[in-house]
């Protein structure tokens, strides 16, 4: 989807009826007329997401093959595999909108499509596989349950599958942590560096600041969002601290303080150059995530051509036994 | 020390169900340790989650062949203990699983000759004597009746699909070849455990393995090697004698466990 | 492929082509959760014929043991009402009170109607 490809203009009557349907609670179905703007939003939201269910594979899957437990093991395969799975939800839900998965795969692997910027960063000790759970789990869980009353029905559809089988993905996380920052020593440095490391990018993950954030009003009166990203953010940071402090650990925020006033955990200002330049390509494993996409893409080229040879041939095959 | 004219304490008889649990165990969690590595970079998005199916399934298995064993051995050791506390060559593994991934197309060769050879010895051992071993051979037979559905079917799709897919399939197959008659070696314990009815007679299922993958693989238009490329000298699996990759597939795996003693995770 | 489906060919694997770009077809799947219960619509893949895509389902859609039985269709064999059929389909039959038991009336104490 290039930006720079005029919009056609939509029919204001139909605009008028359309808003009205949305006001009305209703849900959008992929046959229903809809403005070409939102089909847009849409397709760029939810291929968005599809990508980081994929490449967020990569750095829980870097610890597959050294998870310290066969429990550990099997529970770190499901979860990475349910991501996989979920990806491919959110594709075939972005294809009822006449765009193939194909097309929008090529954009992740050409670099034009954006993904989550927090699976740019390395994983680096086992401890990251309980605080990826805990923390970029759970802020997906606070974005997806509130696009799980998106407006349009594939979406959320594919939303409310979702959030029903990542119920586990934030209790392993969570054991993870709880387990290692009751253990030795060397556990407890372990998690406490891997939160340090992960705080602030899992804050990032909500993306820009509302004063940032063009898309944002038009997106919520269209309910493909329904929170803005900062009342997202708060969310999570009300709902994680707590949970730190349940197994004593120290979240890297000086500034962080409870405001009896709003009710809110205050916290500290985000460094947004970081969050930028990551978007814009130059964080820690940009590179290296986007060329293991492409190798397994690439390499994986013969095997589904062949798939497709075979049905052909057996397709040939029935039709020339019925002549 | 004992004098020399004292007569020596005869060595406790062999545990064979020991000996059997550590092999359909150590056969299940290498290949399925194997299988995760695909996890997040197969072919397409579909086939990523029927791999990690697989391998689940497998270490699974792996776990409660692996818990029994450690029970049979009585030596207070786990599944996690015997999984991540041995050596490479205390791994009672056959050498086909041990074998590196390869491309899809080796995979899954090497999967569907052992899924072929899953199905044969788990459908035998759930008529085991030993109620244990009969119970949990049934319950891993189910999956492996879906993993070899699976892996044959790509078999079919590799070997009848393209030029470079038939090519790729077939040079796996004649690769693979020479670590399948291992899989039917009957050593001491493997006769033992058969006159007992504990496990089946080893050599009677080679033949019925092989009709079902010559039957698969004829209508994949591939070729079954010829006996030729057979390596009688590749058995020495099941008693330790590993290829040298089985050792950095473990030093991977055990890295973690290993470097916390003691440590629970 | 010739534009008229043969007689034996299912009209499912017809639909079912590969694209022209080489993409897997799209399937959609239908699961049931138990015994008894209607098919229901799960989601849908990409696979290259029936079988493929039958195990495709089962391993996308079955994963966790909530499925008792599969179907897959070919989404281009699916045919659907339009957005704008919606009044003239489905109106007429909201007004059509006789169908409902509640529009007749039984002497009082009368039971088991």
């Amino acid at each position: 989807m290039s930006q720079a490809r005029t919009q056609p203009q939509d029919d204001p009557a139909k605009v008028a009826a359309f808003e009205a349907r949305i006001a009305a609670g209703e849900s959008i179905e992929p046959k229903d007329w809809m403005p070409e703007r939102y089909r847009r939003q849409l397709i760029r939201m939810m291929s968005q997401h599809a990508h980081s269910e994929i490449v967020g594979m990569l750095p829980e899957g870097n610890w597959i093959t050294r998870a310290p437990s066969l429990r550990r093991k099997i529970s770190l395969i499901a979860k990475v595999q349910d991501e996989a799975g979920h990806g491919l939800y959110i594709y075939c839900g972005t294809e009822t909108l006449g765009v193939d998965r194909a097309e929008l795969v090529q954009q992740l692997l050409d670099g034009t499509a954006k993904y989550s910027s927090i699976f740019n960063y390395p994983t680096l000790s086992w401890a990251d596989m309980g605080v990826i759970g805990w923390f970029v789990d759970g802020a997906a869980i606070v974005n997806q349950t509130v696009l799980a009353k998106a407006s349009y029905g594939p979406y959320a559809r594919a939303m409310i599958r979702i959030c029903k089988e990542e119920n586990f993905h934030k209790r392993q996380g969570y054991e993870i942590v709880a387990v290692l920052a009751n253990g030795t020593p060397a556990q407890k440095a372990m998690i406490q560096d891997a939160v340090n490391r992960w705080w602030w990018p899992s804050l990032m993950m909500f993306g820009p600041s509302d004063a940032d954030s063009p898309n944002t009003a038009e997106l919520i009166r269209w309910k493909v969002k329904r929170r803005t990203n900062d009342e997202l953010r708060q969310r999570f940071v009300n709902l994680t601290v707590p949970q730190a402090a349940a197994v004593n650990l120290t979240l890297p925020d000086p500034e962080l303080r409870y405001d009896a006033d709003t009710e809110n955990w205050h916290f500290g200002p985000i460094d947004w150059d970081e969050f930028n330049q990551v978007i814009r390509g130059n964080g820690p494993c940009n590179r290296e995530r986007l060329e293991a996409r492409r190798r397994a893409h690439d390499e994986g080229a013969w095997v589904r051509e062949a798939a497709s040879a075979y049905a052909a041939k057996q397709r040939a095959k029935q039709a020339s036994e019925a002549a | 020390m004992t004098s020399p004219s004292v007569v020596p304490v005869p060595a406790p008889p062999p545990n064979d169900e020991l000996e059997l649990l550590l092999r359909l165990g150590d056969d299940r969690l290498v290949l399925g340790h194997r299988l995760s590595e695909w996890c997040g970079h197969a072919p397409i998005l579909e086939e990523d989650i029927a791999l990690a199916n697989v391998a689940l399934d497998l270490l699974g298995q792996a776990t409660l062949f692996l818990r029994r064993a450690g029970e049979v051995e009585g030596k207070g050791r786990d599944e996690d203990a015997l999984a991540y506390f041995r050596e490479a060559v205390e791994f009672r593994n056959c050498l086909l699983v041990e074998q590196p991934n390869g491309d899809f197309g080796f995979t899954i060769a090497r999967q569907f000759l052992f899924d072929v050879h899953a199905v044969v010895t788990l459908d035998a051992l759930s008529r085991s004597t030993s109620a244990e071993i009969a119970a949990l051979a049934a319950k891993s037979l189910k999956e492996a009746k879906y993993h070899v559905r699976h892996s044959g079917e790509w078999m079919l799709m590799l070997g009848d699909g393209t030029d470079e897919s038939h090519r790729r399939v077939q040079r796996a197959l004649d690769e693979l070849w020479r670590f399948t008659p291992e899989l039917f070696v009957a050593d001491g314990v493997a006769a033992r455990l058969a006159v007992q009815g504990i496990a089946p007679d080893l050599p009677a299922l080679h033949a019925k393995w092989e009709t079902i993958v010559r039957d698969v693989v004829g209508r994949a238009t591939l070729t079954l090697p010829h006996e030729s490329m057979h390596s009688p000298h590749l058995r020495g699996g099941r008693s330790g004698m590993h290829s040298e990759h089985l050792g950095h597939m473990l030093a991977e795996l055990q890295i973690v466990a290993r470097s916390h003693p003691g440590a629970k995770w | 492929m010739s534009d008229r489906p043969d007689a034996t060919t299912p009209v499912g694997e017809q639909a079912a082509a590969i694209a022209p770009d080489g993409q897997w077809p799209v399937w959609e799947v239908f699961t049931q959760s138990a015994q008894g219960a209607p098919h229901e619509h799960a989601g849908s893949l990409h696979a290259t014929d029936a079988e493929h895509a039958l195990q495709n389902a089962r391993d996308v859609y079955a994963r966790r043991g909530e499925v008792i039985s599969l179907w897959v269709v070919p989404s281009a064999a699916i045919t659907a009402s339009s957005p704008g059929d919606a009044g003239p389909f489905f109106d007429p039959g909201a007004d059509k009170a006789y169908r409902h038991p509640q529009f007749y009336k039984v002497p009082r104490g009368v039971r088991g109607l």
